[in-house]
């Protein structure tokens, strides 16, 4: 199947899940990632059941922090 | 309001401008932004709304300057090693531009006292960096009808989305629904970043906010600009809504600020 992840084209022999296919995109921390399955953000405990199929369109986004500890504890 | 002759030449290359004019660049001397974290983010961002002409800045950040600061918080010099961020950026605010009164918090914002504080402001700044800020600042936000440009920053990628509550615009928890469990959070000393990133994000959330201001083009809302500076890649990531949102969904059960438990990082 073709699908698309962060903008590029990438086949995979079989369909797979979101957790599955995290995995083989080497996202080493997918805790610190959103996911957005054809425009919508997908809730984290579908990870595990959801299938990637033929032509969906997947975003990783990422938890980013930087700019400055302002003190909020 | 009446322009001085120094006023006019100070902002000349503004006033040129079809989309600024003297009315624009008159609306940007009687605005407000306030900039929480005075960093990476905060210290561009603060450099070139000063320059600008905002006529109001608010500054919050309890932290000192540390050396290590110095390589991309462009505002702190050698000297400010010691002193309180927001005294040395709000110096050099004053001595760039004596038409921009600063505002300076060195305070901690929590639930108890965010919503007070921007409240005062027309556009916030998200320059922190830590995920319980971050999300008190959108639930906050969100809940004021505050506009406010999120952004981060990590190694060589940085992204940045802005968030307009009155016009129903996705908010940042649409997106990332919840902080990460603090033990996935890498320590950012070790994570690391390019001085000149934190400059690129900084600079493009002073560009949303004068936008904001002055109400014209089209705002990064929708959109979760992603920048890798290693590939000079700008990618704008399409995002929605999300009816399950906690703070701005169909049914938000996020009614009261949380102060979410986090190990900060310095960044
Ligand atoms: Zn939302």
């Amino acid at each position: 199947m073709k699908i698309q992840v962060n903008g590029k084209k990438v086949e995979y022999e079989n369909e797979l899940t979101v957790k599955e296919l995290l995995k083989e995109e080497d996202v080493d921390m997918p805790e610190m990632v959103s996911v957005e399955l054809n425009g919508e953000i997908l809730a984290k405990d579908k990870f595990d059941s959801q299938l990637i199929k033929d032509g969906d369109q997947v975003e990783f986004l990422y938890f980013m922090g930087g700019g400055s500890n302002d003190g909020l504890h | 309001m009446d322009f001085t002759e120094e006023q006019l030449e100070r902002y000349s290359r503004h006033i040129i401008l079809q989309e600024v004019g003297v009315e624009g660049q008159q609306k940007l001397l009687e605005s407000s932004v306030l900039i929480i974290g005075a960093g990476g983010l905060g210290t561009p961002a603060a450099q070139f709304l000063a320059a600008a002409g905002v006529g109001k800045i608010g500054l919050v950040d309890a932290d000192q300057v540390e050396l290590s600061n110095l390589q991309r918080q462009v505002l702190h010099h050698t000297p400010d090693v010691g002193r309180l961020k927001v005294e040395s950026a709000k110096n050099k605010i004053n001595s760039m531009n004596p038409d921009v009164e600063v505002k300076t918090y060195r305070d901690y914002l929590y639930s108890g006292n965010i919503k007070e504080v921007i409240r005062e402001y027309d556009f916030i700044i998200d320059g922190t960096d830590n995920f319980p800020a971050k999300f008190l600042i959108n639930d906050a936000a969100v809940m004021e009808d505050k506009p406010f440009s999120h952004a981060g920053i990590i190694k060589f990628t940085g992204q940045t989305m802005t968030v307009v509550p009155s016009e129903d615009t996705p908010c940042y928890r649409c997106v990332f629904i919840d902080p990460p469990p603090p033990g996935a959070v890498p320590s950012c000393k070790e994570a690391g970043v390019l001085g000149v990133l934190a400059g690129v994000v900084g600079a493009l959330q002073a560009t949303e906010a004068i936008k904001y201001l002055l109400d014209k083009g089209d705002l990064l809302t929708g959109n979760l600009l992603n920048y890798d500076a290693l590939s000079m890649d700008f990618r704008k990531i399409e995002v929605k809504k999300n009816p399950d949102c906690g703070v701005c969904g169909e049914d938000p059960e996020i009614t009261e600020l949380i102060d979410y438990e986090q190990g900060a990082c310095e960044l």
